[in-house]
C-alpha cells in the first residue's frame, strides 16, 4: 500500500513519553477522583464501573496492536475468555472438599475432573494462567501466521474464525466447560468473600490500579524504539524489511501483550461480574470489543478507557430499555465512526486542538504537546 | 448400513456444503481480488436472498415458485449491494480494515431490521414437490446411502453458477475489463477503462450471488436473521485459502473447507471440526501462504 493513502503518518510525529505539567496533574485528578468513587457512586454502579475499567485493560491493549501495530484482531474474545475462565475454574475448585466435583459435572454425569482442571486448583496457577494461557496463546497463533506474512484482511478473518471456533467449542463441552450457561455462582477468591462491600471495593481499587499501572506501561512502550518500529512497520512493512528488520517478532510481540491484557482484563470482568459465559467471547463480544477502541481513539490510550466508558455506558442505558434499538446504534456507530471519525473522540480532540482550550484538551487525552 | 455408505455419504455432504461455501464464498473473492476489501454484511445477502425466496412463493405459491425466486434474490441482493457500495465501500476503498468494521456495522443493522419485520424464529420455504425426495442406493456397496433432491439441486446450482461466471470472465467484454482491473488498476484506469464503475458491478454481482445462494440455503432449513452468520465465517476461510479474486482457487478451496469438514465430522463433533478446520488453515498458510492459486505478480504489496 501507498503511504500517500495514508491520512496520518504517526512517524513523523512520534508521541511523546510521559508529559510533565498540566496534562500530569490533570490525569492525577482523574485517577484520585476515580479512587475515591466507592464513596461517590452506589455499589451496583461501582460495579458497572470495575467491570468497564476491567474491559479497559482490553482496550489498551488493542490500541497497541491494532492501533500502533495496524493488526486489526477480531478474536480478543477468546483471549478474555481464556483469562476468565481460569480464574473461575479456580473460584469453582476453591470452594470444593477433597474428591468433590463442580455441580455441574456432577448433573453431566462426569465421575471424574477433566486432567485440565486439575492445575487450576492452585491459587498460584490459576493467577499465572490469567496471563500465561492467552499470552502463550497468542503468541503461537500470532507466530504461526505472521511468520508466513499473511497479515492484514487475512489475519482478521482468521481470529474470527477463532472466536467463533473458541464459543461454539465452550457451547459443546457442557460438561466440562459449563456450556452456555458458563461459570457462575462464585463464593470466595484467596480466601476472600466475595459478598462482601469490602471486596467489591478493593476489587475495583485493583483494578483501577492496574489500569493505571499499564496505561503508563504502555506509554512508556509505545515511546521506546520498540513502539517506532511498531509504527513504522504499521505503515510500511516491506520498507522496514528492507532496512533489515524482521517484522514478524514486533508484531508477534504486541499481539502477545494484547492477548495477556484480555486475558487479565478477563479475570477482573469475571470476579466483579460473578460470571463467565461463551456470551462474553465469541464472534460478537469480539468485534465490540474494537468498537469501544475505534470510538476513544485507536491510537490514544487514554481515547480507548473513555471509549470503553463510553460505549458500555450507551449499551448499559439503551440496551435495558430499549433491546432493539442498541443494535441499530451499534451498528450505525460502526458505520459513522469509521466513516467520518476514524480517530475516534481522541481524534476530534485533536483536530479541536487550534484554540488554546482544545490544546490543553488535546494534551490531557492524546498524551502530547505540540 | 457399513462403513462405506457413511463415508460416500459424508464425501457426498462435503461437495454440497463445498457447493454453499463456492456460492457464498464467489462474490467476496471477486471483490477481494479487485478492491482488496472484504464485505462483512456478505452473510446478510444470503439472509436477504432466504427472505426474498420466502416472500416470491409468497406471490408465486406452486413448483416453479423456487425458480421465480431465485432471479427476485439475485436482482433484489445486488441492488442492495449497489447501495452498499456506492454509499460506503467506495468512501472506504484504500482502507481495507476500516471497511470490515463498518460493514459489520450494516451486518448488525441488516440482522436486526429482519428480526424486527420477520421475527427472530425465522420462516421456512417449503421445498416443492419436485425437489422433496431422495434417491437411494438399493443394492452393493453403498446399500442404504441416501442422496436428498435438494442437495443435488444445489450442486447444479453451484455448477451452473461457476460456469456462468467464467464465460462472462473469460469470454465477454466485461469479464476483460474486469481481467485488466484485476491487474493491473492504474494501467486500466489510464487506457480508459472506467475502474469505479467495474469495481460497481463487481460488487453488485457478487452480492447477487450471495443473494442466490439465500434461496438455495432456504431449501435446506429455516431462514434466520442471522443465518448468513454461520455459512460466512467458513466463506472467509475459503477467501483466505483460495488465493486473491482466483475464481479456480475459491472453487479449489470450497471444496478443501467443504470435504475436510464433512470428512473430520465422521470422527469428532461438528464444534471440534470447526477447530480442526481453523488448525487446518493456520497448517496450510504455513506451505502456502499466497493461497491455492497464486496471482503472479510483480507488484511489491500484492
Amino acid at each position: 500500500m501507498d503511504m500517500s493513502m495514508r491520512k496520518d503518518t504517526p512517524l513523523s510525529r512520534p508521541l511523546a513519553g510521559i508529559t510533565l505539567g498540566r496534562p500530569l496533574t490533570l490525569s492525577l485528578a482523574v485517577v484520585v477522583l476515580g479512587a475515591l468513587a466507592p464513596w461517590l457512586v452506589s455499589a451496583y454502579e461501582l460495579n458497572l464501573l470495575a467491570r468497564f475499567l476491567a474491559m479497559a485493560l482490553l482496550a489498551m491493549g488493542l490500541v497497541l496492536v491494532w492501533g500502533q501495530g495496524g493488526v486489526l484482531s477480531l478474536g480478543q474474545g477468546v483471549f478474555f475468555g481464556l483469562g476468565g475462565y481460569a480464574i473461575a475454574m479456580h473460584m469453582k475448585l476453591a470452594a470444593l472438599g477433597d474428591g468433590e466435583l463442580p455441580d455441574f459435572m456432577v448433573w453431566s454425569g462426569l465421575d471424574a475432573l477433566p486432567w485440565w482442571w486439575v492445575p487450576f486448583k492452585s491459587p498460584a496457577v490459576a493467577l499465572l494462567g490469567v496471563v500465561l494461557v492467552p499470552g502463550v496463546l497468542a503468541a503461537l497463533f500470532s507466530w504461526a501466521v505472521f511468520r508466513r506474512r499473511v497479515g492484514g484482511v487475512y489475519f482478521a478473518l482468521i481470529t474470527q474464525a477463532l472466536a467463533l471456533a473458541f464459543a461454539t467449542l465452550l457451547i459443546s463441552q457442557q460438561p466440562s466447560t459449563g456450556g452456555f450457561n458458563g461459570l457462575t455462582d462464585f463464593q470466595t477468591v484467596m480466601g476472600m468473600d466475595l459478598g462482601t462491600p469490602g471486596a467489591a471495593r478493593g476489587l475495583y481499587w485493583l483494578t483501577l490500579a492496574l489500569v493505571v499501572a499499564v496505561f503508563l506501561g504502555l506509554r512508556v512502550l509505545m515511546a521506546s524504539r520498540y513502539g517506532t518500529l511498531l509504527r513504522a512497520i504499521r505503515d510500511g512493512e516491506n520498507r522496514i524489511r528492507f532496512l533489515g528488520y524482521d517484522p514478524t517478532p514486533f508484531k508477534v510481540v504486541a499481539f502477545t501483550i494484547g492477548g495477556a491484557l484480555a486475558g487479565l482484563a478477563g479475570a477482573l470482568f469475571t470476579l466483579h461480574a460473578g460470571v463467565v459465559s461463551p456470551a462474553l467471547v465469541g464472534v460478537v463480544p469480539s468485534i465490540e470489543m474494537v468498537i469501544w477502541v475505534a470510538v476513544g481513539g485507536r491510537n490514544s490510550l487514554a481515547g480507548a478507557i473513555a471509549g470503553t466508558l463510553a460505549v458500555n455506558l450507551a449499551k448499559d442505558g439503551v440496551s435495558s430499555a430499549f433491546p432493539d434499538l442498541w443494535l441499530y446504534a451499534l451498528g450505525l456507530v460502526f458505520v459513522l465512526v469509521v466513516t467520518l471519525l476514524p480517530g475516534g473522540l481522541a481524534g476530534l480532540v485533536t483536530d479541536a486542538g487550534g484554540t488554546g482550550l482544545g490544546k490543553r484538551l488535546q494534551s490531557l487525552v492524546v498524551g502530547e504537546t505540540k | 448400513m457399513g462403513e462405506w455408505p457413511l463415508i460416500a455419504g459424508q464425501i457426498f455432504n462435503g461437495f454440497s456444503v463445498a457447493s454453499l461455501y463456492v456460492l457464498a464464498a464467489l462474490g467476496l473473492a471477486l471483490s477481494f481480488g479487485l478492491m482488496r476489501v472484504i464485505n462483512m454484511a456478505h452473510g446478510e445477502m444470503l439472509m436477504l436472498g432466504g427472505y426474498l425466496a420466502y416472500l416470491t412463493l409468497q406471490v408465486v405459491p406452486g413448483p416453479l415458485g423456487i425458480l421465480a425466486a431465485m432471479p427476485v434474490a439475485f436482482l433484489g441482493a445486488a441492488a442492495v449491494g449497489a447501495v452498499l457500495e456506492t454509499t460506503l465501500i467506495k468512501r472506504l476503498s484504500a482502507r481495507p480494515l476500516d471497511t470490515l468494521l463498518a460493514t459489520w456495522g450494516v451486518s448488525l443493522i441488516l440482522q436486526q431490521a429482519a428480526r424486527n419485520i420477520f421475527g427472530a424464529i425465522g420462516v421456512d420455504v417449503r421445498a416443492p414437490d419436485w425437489l422433496n425426495h431422495a434417491y437411494t442406493v438399493p443394492s452393493g456397496l453403498l446399500e442404504g446411502l441416501t442422496i436428498p433432491a435438494t442437495r443435488l439441486f444445489i450442486l447444479g446450482v453451484a455448477f451452473a453458477v461457476m460456469g456462468a461466471l467464467s464465460l462472462l470472465l473469460a469470454r465477454t467484454r466485461i469479464g476483460l475489463l474486469v481481467r485488466a482491473v484485476n491487474q493491473d488498476r492504474g494501467m486500466a484506469a489510464a487506457s480508459g477503462i472506467n475502474v469505479r464503475a467495474v469495481d460497481l458491478s463487481v460488487f453488485c454481482l457478487g452480492t447477487g450471488i450471495a443473494g442466490l445462494a439465500g434461496v438455495v440455503l432456504a431449501l435446506l432449513g429455516p431462514v434466520t436473521p442471522n443465518v448468513g452468520q454461520s455459512y460466512v465465517v467458513p466463506a472467509f476461510l475459503v477467501v483466505v485459502l483460495g488465493g486473491l479474486g482466483s475464481l479456480k482457487g475459491t472453487a479449489i478451496a470450497s471444496l478443501i473447507v467443504g470435504l475436510f469438514s464433512a470428512l473430520v465430522q465422521i470422527l469428532v463433533d461438528v464444534s471440534l471440526a470447526q477447530v480442526l478446520l481453523l488448525l487446518f488453515v493456520i497448517g496450510f498458510i504455513q506451505f502456502r501462504p499466497q493461497g491455492v492459486v497464486a496471482v503472479r505478480s510483480r507488484a511489491l504489496d500484492a
